[in-house]
């Protein structure tokens, strides 16, 4: 019998390029789940369990030739309990037998429902953003980052990384080419035999040869056996691994806030919204970027993650403190040139009378030139202020298109459409 | 200590290894079951998902439509659908078999006994696949293919190369042939063909084309009527396609042989669903009972398999509802073949076993007779609608309380009329409703190829016989033609032949200019 049995599961599941060939075709309906999750006001979310998305027939259907209603049709079903031939029975709505119409696909009108992973909801909405201007530095701080990895499988090492699987196959090939099982199973005959004649009270000549014989022989075996050890030395197999180093791309994110009293709580909270898509952004693509926070009402402070998200405070305006904390923390903690810097403000365009030309001075001397990309988006409030122009005049004026946008964010639902054109990918040259 | 191969739901290789063995045993020295040696491939559901898509075969070329299927199947396993732990072994020497790492032991050994002697044997002694397939060589045959494919890709880009797979797709019902035995696959005659074959095919197309260019010919010879071509009508369009369509470039020619080659491949599979899958179920009810009789399966193995089984071989009455969410809804969804399958096979075991007078009325030659010989015949000479013409018994479809209508719009507009009952004046007449329900080629549309048109912008025609006034569904003509299109590069036409002789242009592509 020469069946055979194979272990496939480490292959790993499911064909990835079907299932990517897939959603190229799907695409567009996929964009448009999207958008609709965040308007539906989920950004918060963490789509772990993925996202439905129904995708009309039409779209991916495969069509092929097939029947359509009418026509002298006959059909045969289980389960009669009242029926006579002769006996007339009103014909279903849409006629035939059981069916309705046939869709191009031969199914039913249904529009084919599929369910996009937490990980492909995440990868559709990130999809062709990135951080602009990253310039990717390799090595070059001190402390070299590398990592591990698994290098296959070497016969000296350290006994931590013994490959027991392996070491026993090895020690199971090497025991059948020499015959262990075959030697034993003989050595237990032997022994057997043996044990019966010494119990005969009487041995003749013919015995007595034998027993000597077989005393012989089974000394002889049990030396051989010796020879033929469970495990050796030269079976142990070890896992082997090798150092591989990594470039990073060194990143720092300022995320701005503006918490003062002209931001209402409605504010706030589309102000959180984008800082929540931002770092989810952030970490989804790139895994060292760094993170300062600070918010601001008329002094400016630097906090951990959950105060940010979570702080209650309130109180007047004066954003320039936020800039200049800013600029401090880059010179004092992110000076070197292996930095890319990044800085995103959000506020409601409010401000200190004034001091909105402190800030576009602070942006244009000490900020924007050491940055790759600053963002502001300016939220809910239509009446564009002082702070707005100046930025305004920053962005025409001080020549820093490439490195500066700013937005207007109306409501909830724009976040999303805004963030993307923020963190767009440009067009390589 | 305990004779059980396991009492455990966990099982481990061990356990598969040993079941495998005695069932091979049984199969051979009790039933003398012919099998191809198995491969059992242990996989996660994930794994088996995606298989499913690709019906089954270990090796198949990438396509989106697979993708979407995989999503499918994902969304049935997820909802409970737990015969897709059964449905996946292909015909193929050896012959590969699926086991769901989820699965517990029980099932595990279920679905050996299903898929690796029930189904094994079916492939190996059913004419159909004898005959038209290639077991031995078809997993050689796809993997030549995946990688043909995947350097067209490479070489045309992946989109070009996908759309065309649609096209070809969309026939591929109508790339099989019905009536002639094709040629056996074989892998080394296919490489080395290849090359030979682009030229010739090329050179052929050119002939074909270049003499029927207008203007080359003298006046005398254009005044002789036309000669048709083809002489004759072509059923199978790819076929058709593959060696006259005249642009295609030789990559694209052979795309299509591939996807002919692989519809042809499983056209036997379509013919004989009820029966294989009924031979399996019944081989599976068979060789899990012997294990318990032979005491190396527990009660509780036995009760676990029993209920999976009752629930797949289960046929819901045609009003069949149950209540979900409080609401009734209709769950009968057409004759389950493992259920009709597995009834008739164990009808045809009890004919033979225990005939009643009626048995003997009916089936004079097979009453009384060996039942395990009139088995193997009948699994090795039927196919479903044949099998069954020939054995569906009165008992049968009284269980089954099997009633037939008729559907003619013009003898009556508003109704269907019930034609047939199981009683003594409706089998005979039941049973041939009954099989002609599972003729494939009479049930898939008659469509051939008609006519190209040479001499002037080289249409393409398809006709559409109807039978039984049955007319093509139009909007999914359409869509196939503009399929066509593609694949011919020239004007396509379809045509419908009514019963009175009359014909009627169903769908063209391109649409003619002031048409709909």
């Amino acid at each position: 019998m020469s069946d055979v049995i194979v272990d496939k599961r480490d292959q790993g599941g499911g064909s990835h390029v079907n299932r990517g060939r897939f959603m190229e075709r799907v695409k567009p309906w996929v964009a448009d789940a999207v958008k609709k999750a965040f308007d539906s006001g989920s950004i918060t979310d963490s789509h772990q369990g993925g996202v439905d998305v129904t995708i009309p027939k039409k779209g991916i259907q495969e069509p092929h030739f097939q029947h359509g209603q009418g026509g002298k049709r006959e059909y045969v079903h289980p389960g009669n309990d009242r029926w006579t031939p002769g006996d007339k029975i009103p014909r279903p709505r849409g006629g035939g037998g059981t069916g309705s119409d046939p869709s191009p696909d031969g199914e039913s009108e249904d529009d084919f429902q599929f369910h996009l992973t937490g990980k492909e909801f995440w990868d559709a909405v990130f999809e062709g953003l990135e951080l602009p201007n990253l310039i990717k530095t390799q090595l070059t701080s001190n402390i070299e980052e590398y990592k591990w990895v698994r290098a296959g499988i070497t016969t000296a090492g350290s006994p931590s990384n013994i490959h027991l699987l392996r070491s026993y196959l090895q020690s199971l090939g090497r025991r059948m080419v020499f015959g262990k099982k075959e030697k034993q199973a003989l050595l237990r005959e032997l022994e057997a035999e043996l044990e019966t004649l010494l119990a005969v009270k009487n041995p003749s000549h013919g015995e007595a040869e034998r027993i000597s014989t077989l005393s012989e022989d089974i000394a002889a075996l049990k030396k051989k056996l010796k020879g033929i050890p469970f495990i050796d030395t030269s079976d142990l197999r070890y896992r082997q691994y090798a150092k591989e180093p990594e470039p990073t791309a060194k990143a720092v994110m300022f995320c701005v806030m503006d918490i003062s009293g002209s931001m209402t709580e409605t504010r706030k909270n589309i102000a959180k919204l984008f800082f929540i898509l931002l770092y989810r952004f952030l970490k989804y693509h790139y895994s060292a970027v760094e993170m300062v926070f600070i918010k601001h009402h008329t002094a400016a402070e630097e906090v951990d993650e959950k105060t940010f998200f979570e702080s209650t405070e309130s109180g007047g305006t004066i954003v320039s403190t936020a800039l200049t904390l800013m600029a401090e923390i880059i010179k004092e903690r992110y000076g070197s040139s292996d930095w890319n810097i990044y800085g995103a403000q959000a506020s409601d365009g409010e401000n200190w009378t004034g001091n909105s030309l402190t800030c576009k001075v602070i942006l244009k001397e000490n900020i924007l030139p050491l940055a790759r990309y600053f963002a502001y988006v300016q939220i809910e409030q239509e009446k564009k202020d002082e702070l707005w122009y100046q930025y305004l005049n920053l962005w025409e004026h001080a020549g820093f298109k490439e490195k500066f946008a700013m937005r207007f964010i109306r409501e909830q639902k724009d976040i999303y459409p805004v963030f993307h054109e923020l963190f767009k990918q440009k067009e390589k040259a | 200590m305990s004779k059980y191969i396991t009492e455990s739901s966990a099982w481990t290789v061990e356990d598969i290894k040993r079941v495998n063995m005695e069932i091979w045993r049984i199969a051979k020295e009790k039933y003398g079951l012919d099998t191809f040696p198995n491969q059992l491939e242990i996989t996660t559901a994930e794994q088996m998902i995606d298989k499913y898509s690709s019906i089954g075969l270990p090796v198949y070329y990438h396509h989106w439509s697979l993708g979407k299927e995989a999503e499918n199947t994902r969304r049935s396993y997820l909802a409970g659908d737990t015969s897709l732990a059964y449905e996946l072994v292909i015909n193929s020497n050896p012959c590969i078999a699926y086991l769901m790492e989820e699965n517990t032991s029980a099932m595990q050994f279920l679905v050996i006994a299903h898929a690796c002697y029930g189904h094994n044997s079916f492939f190996k002694g059913n004419y159909l696949f004898r005959q038209w397939t290639s077991p031995d060589a078809i997993v050689d045959y796809m993997l030549f293919a995946k990688h043909y494919i995947a350097e067209c890709e490479e070489k045309y880009g992946w989109e070009d190369v996908e759309y065309f797979l649609d096209s070809c797709h969309a026939l591929k019902n109508y790339g099989v042939d019905r009536y002639k035995h094709p040629e056996p696959l074989s892998l080394e005659k296919e490489k080395a063909r290849q090359d030979e074959r682009t030229e010739y095919l090329q050179s052929q197309v050119n002939e074909l084309w270049d003499r029927t260019v207008p203007g080359r010919k003298k006046t005398s010879e254009i005044k002789k009527e036309p000669v048709r071509f083809p002489s004759e009508p072509q059923e199978n369009l790819l076929y058709f396609i593959e060696k006259n369509a005249p642009f295609l470039d030789p990559w694209q020619r052979e795309l299509v042989r591939i996807v002919r080659k692989v519809a042809q491949y499983f056209y036997p599979q379509r013919q004989t669903k009820v029966m294989n899958e009924g031979w399996a179920s019944f081989w599976h009810y068979t060789l899990m009972y012997d294990l318990y009789d032979e005491g190396l399966i527990t009660d509780g193995f036995m009760i676990e398999w029993l209920k999976s089984h009752a629930g797949v071989t289960f046929q819901p009455a045609y009003n069949e509802t149950v209540i979900v969410n409080g609401k009734e809804i209709g769950i009968y969804n057409g004759i389950n073949p493992y259920a009709l399958g597995i009834n008739m096979w164990r009808d045809i075991q009890r004919i033979c076993r225990t005939p009643t007078a009626e048995d003997k009325e009916w089936f004079p030659d097979i009453a009384g007779s060996d039942w395990l010989a009139t088995m193997k015949f009948a699994m090795e000479n039927f196919k479903d609608e044949s099998f069954i013409a020939q054995y569906l018994s009165p008992k049968v479809m009284r269980d089954m309380r099997l009633w037939s209508i008729s559907d003619d719009p013009n003898k009556d507009k508003d109704n269907v009329i019930v034609n047939a009952i199981h009683n003594e004046d409706g089998y005979r007449e039941l049973r041939r409703a009954f099989a002609k329900q599972y003729d494939v080629g009479s049930n898939d549309p008659d469509i051939q190829v008609w006519n190209v048109d040479f001499r002037h912008d080289r249409t393409l025609t398809l006709r559409h016989t109807e039978h039984d006034d049955r007319p093509l569904h139009k909007g999914t003509a359409e869509e196939v033609l503009k399929h066509l299109y593609q694949l011919w590069q020239c004007p396509v036409r379809l045509e419908a032949v009514k019963a009175d002789g009359k014909t009627d242009i169903i769908a063209e592509c391109p649409k003619p200019l002031g048409k709909k």
